[in-house]
């Protein structure tokens, strides 16, 4: 049964068009069919993070209002087969996301994917209800800071409340919490929250810690999710976090300090 | 003295601060969003009607939905002590 991802956080910049990439990259990776959706409509960026830009014809909206068909739009990524990227439209019409038709547009998805993932905008406005309201799962993305804190617990709030299973009174969504540019060396020090603390707060299963790195900037420049990068710790972060999603024990890396040896406290990080 | 103690006492980490603050407006956002939208109304209406008899104001009408256990629980309280009757007069405008 194909199963419907929401990547969300109510805060903007806190890296959701990052984390689906890399979701789902790495789902795709571990040889399941996905397809990652850009919802935030107007403001398209999840082909320039995956390295696409250059390949949209059609886009979610033509989808949505039959101009084009599915195998039109969707573009299929150039380093791993089965992965996909479905591209939003950069009108200025929000609206244009009607749920009728995102609704019948992930149910022809669901009939050839194993994973959907659905990148949401930032807010709490039509754009980001859409990209929610469908979901099985959602990834709520959060830095250990108090304004992404505090709009992670209201997009919570609005899943338990107003995404289909909760208007439907089924099984509620399955609520994930994905620390992101976390910094182990300042939560020693007590200037930044630690990841027990944004747990206890969000009362949420942790799905994974994803360490403040410079391969994530290295990703997004270059087009390339970030779990394509093997060696970079947000990349192995990353792909840690896909396999706790898949039910996999996977103990928690990169929340210690690194220990530096005597060359990289010299010349910086590598 | 007063130098080094400025410059040696510990300060409280920002963390912990942030913490507690998170801690405090989530307790209070959590409880007002899962209030249902006609609390307000109700505290109105209630108003109007106690009004008729006493002289209060809004202040004084506290109207919460609690939870014990499985049932719902509509809890209101009025204060009236040192409130002066209003016999006669019309309900106050609201």
């Amino acid at each position: 049964m194909a199963k419907v991802i929401v990547v969300t956080s109510g805060k903007g910049g806190v890296g959701k068009t990052t984390t689906s990439a890399a979701f789902a990259a790495g789902l795709a990776l571990r040889g399941h069919k996905t397809v990652v959706i850009d919802f935030d409509v107007g403001l398209r960026n999840l082909d320039l993070v995956m390295g696409c830009e250059r390949r949209v014809v059609f886009d979610f909206i033509n989808v949505i209002n039959g101009d084009a068909n599915l195998n039109q739009a969707l573009i299929k990524d150039k380093r791993n087969d089965n992965l996909f990227i479905f591209p939003t439209s950069q009108t200025r019409d929000k609206d244009a996301l009607k749920r009728e038709g995102v609704e019948r547009v992930l149910e022809e998805l669901k009939k050839t994917f194993d994973y959907i993932i659905c990148d949401s905008p930032a807010g709490i406005e039509h754009g980001a209800i859409t990209a929610l309201y469908f979901a099985d799962s959602a990834v709520i993305v959060t830095n250990p800071e108090v304004s992404s804190v505090r709009d992670s617990d209201r997009i919570i709030g609005i899943l338990s409340s107003r995404s289909r299973r909760a208007e439907r009174n089924e099984p509620p969504v399955d609520i994930h919490l994905l620390l992101t540019r976390y910094d182990p060396d300042r939560v020693v020090k007590g200037e930044m929250l630690t990841v027990e603390d944004v747990r206890e707060i969000l009362s949420i299963p942790l799905l994974g810690v994803i360490p403040e790195s410079e391969s994530v900037l290295r990703a997004s420049n270059t087009g390339t999710p970030v779990v394509f990068d093997a060696d970079s710790p947000a990349g192995r972060a990353y792909v840690d976090a896909v396999a706790r999603f898949l039910g996999e024990q996977r103990e928690m890396r990169f929340v210690k300090p690194e220990k530096r040896g005597f060359f990289r406290v010299l010349f910086g990080r590598a | 003295m007063k130098l080094f103690n400025y410059l040696f006492a510990p300060r409280p980490k920002s963390a912990a601060i942030a913490k507690e603050r998170l801690k405090i407006v989530l307790a209070h956002e959590r409880a007002s969003r899962d209030a249902p939208d006609f609390l307000p109304r109700l505290q109105k209406d209630l108003l109007t009607v106690v009004g008729r008899y006493v002289q209060i104001n809004e202040e004084m009408i506290h109207v919460n939905l609690g939870k014990s256990g499985d049932t719902s629980l509509l809890e209101i309280n009025i204060e009236i002590g040192g409130a002066k009757p209003n016999e006669g007069r019309l309900a106050p405008a609201s």
